[in-house]
């Protein structure tokens, strides 16, 4: 039996995508902080299907001390994907894609972050993606900053990520997997919504001029709503705790 | 009030719950604790988990609800032995960097590492109160241990708190750590690290205090703690039948 | 693991100097913000390739070389070529280049490149097979790094865009029975199918100015770049931000149309040294 790789069908005729919502609409989002007791901060975060933890250790000695910087703490990130997060078994050897993520997360986060207070230290950042359904390095990003605010790093701003993506024509917020497979483009962007600034940004497939526009402003929609949404997790505890007797 | 005089907006109020990235206020207001507010521009902002600390109406601050320990010199701080130097001991003190403490600070007198062996003073796994003789950048802490009450420590439990939480749990002009002591009748030593040495007169009297400080941590934010801190201990003695309840009141 | 990289020592004079030239939107080199530096570019550079190119984009030099080999398509393609970019940044070429299998940033390189071609489909795979499901061409692009001067990637998507429009298909005999192919790369019977040709802009940012086509000495203290891959027919197939900085919704705006306006001479010239340049068939 073969099997078939048939393109679904992803948006209907009045105007819904393939798991009923609008094109402005995100998935359910579901955002917890202080989730490992080891970590010093920590965060679970989920759009939809995709569930990815971030955990940060630090501002901690960095070693070997030949990688440290005189004047700031260096930061260490690692997106990696667990074996059995995707629909194929994914090998636990970090991919090629696993590195260039990586690489870009770490630089997302980078200029939120005040590494100036802390000379010669490291401040580690560890992605691990449990359940892969799209999205996952733009969830990654906004669980790493809520981590990084949890382990009372001092930053500029909260870092938001989501992706924006062209499926059948239309424009849409927050692809998932089946939308980012067979679309035609997948844009993941992040940024300091607070001071209004891009510090991730890709595209992957094709937009005329116009629909970049478009996209960007689609993008920044839905990263106002992430952000409030990680502001009202990190004071979620202690709301809660306000009204214990 | 002249033009110049209203040349600020404070959007915030005193206790205020914020988190990074928060603007606080706008204009000619003063940052009061860098780095937990900076000014970007014409606006203060807050750059991490926190309760707002407005000061004489023109300068903004935000007390963090988290955070990790940053040596300050002069603070005083509980460190347990991590290596053993030449003539020198590493010393773990919760921070992003090890505190570091001369043989001859510890024996008041120079030392000769040819004739002498570290470990005989001081090994892996002691603990220490200290204080932070000087920090810069450049440098890991140095620490001292001449002064009173400083040294090793040879008995007491050992407990680590939130250091964000150490102001709390000494309390305005120590009223709540007054509270701690005199409710248990424990000896209580609250370092700036986050680490707490108890000795208390029972084993029930040092789980209800142990109790009480993580009572604190939790509760940290919240206001009319050193009351129901004190209430707490009392409830505490009385289930645990360390007082019967008619002595109460 | 991603690190903060080291930074590179860059003597504070020089880093003065740029910045107060910018001020007047001059650069050391005397070019304008929006200049490229002059490129080079040499086709069929390499003989024992399939096709190949040699760019030189001001003091940086890159060749990419072409193979084909048959193979197994993609379970989810099984009536594609396939395409496979991968980048090399050689000790020789630069005294910050570790011999050893290629870091993040050639892995960057090499997949922000790939991806503008993938999308886009400037190489026509499905023009690639030779037994639909069992055998297919492989089109290996490698991309060789020789002289580090700045703005590896758009040397780079020069070069490999160059190599590809000179690609020739060897011949290849089909045994439907045995399900063998036999190469015969004496002799060539086609061109590589191209749909539409695909080239990159960087931009860099410096405080407030946008620069394109940064040099190695630039690239020290720009602490943000993006990249737009632009195909043929104007539209945008790739974008990668990079570095440790951020951008405004305007910079990305600005630059975007930087790299429309820009990318259209890159790839006359491309199509000047090849001979042909496709723009996309439907």
């Amino acid at each position: 039996m073969t099997k078939s790789y048939e393109k679904p069908k992803l948006m209907s005729e009045d105007g819904k995508r393939h798991d009923g919502r609008l094109p402005e609409d995100l998935r359910p989002i579901k955002m917890e902080v202080g989730i490992l007791k080891n970590a010093s901060g920590s965060a679970l975060v989920e759009y939809g299907g995709t569930k990815v933890i971030a955990a940060v250790y630090g501002p901690r000695e960095a070693q070997p001390k030949h990688i440290s910087i005189p004047t700031r703490a260096i930061i260490r990130c690692r997106y990696h994907m667990a074996p059995f997060s995707t629909h194929e078994r994914k090998s636990p050897a970090p991919s090629r894609r696993e590195i260039e993520l990586s690489k870009v997360i770490r630089e997302a986060l980078e200029p939120a972050i005040i590494s100036e207070l802390y000379p010669k230290a490291s401040i580690d950042v560890f992605i691990e993606v449990l359940n892969a359904d799209g999205g996952t390095r733009t969830a990654g990003v906004t669980a790493a900053a809520l981590a990084l605010a949890d382990a009372g790093i001092p930053m500029r701003d909260l870092v938001a990520g989501i992706a924006v993506g062209k499926v059948e024509g239309v424009l849409v917020l927050d692809l998932d997997e089946l939308e980012d497979m067979y679309g035609e483009a997948d844009m993941p962007i992040a940024a300091m919504p607070g001071k209004g600034v891009i510090t991730l940004l890709q595209l992957n497939g094709v937009l005329t001029p116009e629909e970049f526009e478009e996209a960007l402003q689609l993008a920044w929609k839905g990263l106002k709503k992430i952000y409030e949404l990680q502001k009202e997790a990190l004071k979620k505890r202690y709301t809660e705790l306000s009204i214990e007797s | 009030m002249s033009e110049e005089e209203v040349k600020y907006k404070i959007y915030v109020n005193s206790r205020d719950l914020v988190t990074p990235g928060d603007i606080l206020a706008e204009g000619n207001v003063e940052a009061l604790n860098y780095p937990y507010v900076i000014k970007e521009g014409n606006y203060v902002v807050s750059t991490v988990v926190g309760l707002v600390d407005i000061q004489n109406n023109n300068k903004v601050g935000v007390i963090p609800l988290e955070g990790f320990y940053y040596p300050k010199e002069g603070d005083m701080v509980i460190g347990i032995v991590e290596e053993i130097g030449v003539t020198h001991w590493e010393v773990n003190i919760r921070a992003p960097y090890k505190g570091v403490l001369t043989a001859s600070d510890f024996l008041g007198r120079p030392f000769n590492p040819a004739q002498e062996d570290l470990s005989k003073y001081l090994n892996v796994g002691d603990v220490i109160i200290a204080k932070i003789e000087s920090f810069d950048r450049t440098r890991d802490p140095l620490l001292t241990v001449k002064g009173k009450d400083l040294g090793k420590v040879t008995e007491g439990t050992i407990i680590e708190v939130d250091p964000s939480r150490v102001p709390r749990i000494i309390g305005k002009k120590k009223s709540m750590l007054n509270v701690l002591t005199s409710e248990t009748g424990c000896n209580v030593v609250v370092a700036q690290n986050g680490r707490v040495l108890i000795k208390c007169p029972s084993e029930e009297l040092e789980a209800i205090l142990i109790l009480a400080i993580k009572k604190i941590e939790r509760e940290a934010h919240t206001s009319g703690l050193t009351e129901r801190i004190r209430e707490f201990i009392l409830e505490q003695k009385i289930l645990r039948g360390v007082i019967k309840s008619d002595k109460v009141l | 693991m991603s690190v903060t990289p080291q930074a590179e020592l860059i003597p504070k004079l020089k880093a003065d100097a740029i910045l107060r030239l910018l001020e007047r939107k001059e650069r050391i080199d005397k070019r304008g913000l929006e200049d490229f530096r002059p490129i080079e570019i040499i086709t069929n550079y390499i003989k024992n390739a399939e096709g190949s190119a040699y760019v030189k984009l001001g003091t940086t030099q890159v060749v990419v070389g072409v193979k084909l080999e048959v193979g197994s398509p993609y379970p989810d393609t099984p009536n594609e070529g396939v395409l496979i970019v991968n980048a090399e940044f050689v000790p020789l070429a630069s005294p910050s280049f570790e011999p050893g299998p290629p870091d993040e940033n050639a892995i960057e390189l090499a997949r922000v490149i790939d991806r503008s071609l993938r999308e886009y489909r400037a190489v026509d795979m499905k023009k690639l097979v030779l037994i639909p499901g069992k055998k297919v061409w492989l089109v290996w692009l490698d991309i060789y790094v020789l002289d580090h001067g700045g703005n590896l990637i758009d040397a780079s998507s020069i070069a490999a865009m160059a190599a590809l429009l000179v690609t020739k298909i060897p011949k290849a005999e089909v045994n439907k029975d045995t399900g063998e192919v036999t190469i015969d790369k004496t002799q060539y019977v086609a061109e590589l199918p191209i749909r539409g040709s695909v080239v990159t802009v960087t931009i860099g940012k410096i405080g407030n100015y946008l620069i394109i086509d940064p040099t190695y000495e630039e690239e020290q203290i720009i602490d943000t770049k993006v990249t737009i891959a632009v195909s043929s027919d104007g539209k945008i197939v790739g974008i990668q931000k990079s570095g440790m900085g951020d951008l405004t919704l305007n910079d990305v705006k600005k630059a975007v149309n930087i790299a429309l306006a820009k990318a259209p001479q890159i790839l006359q010239q491309i199509e000047n040294t090849v001979g042909r340049l496709k723009t996309t068939e439907n």
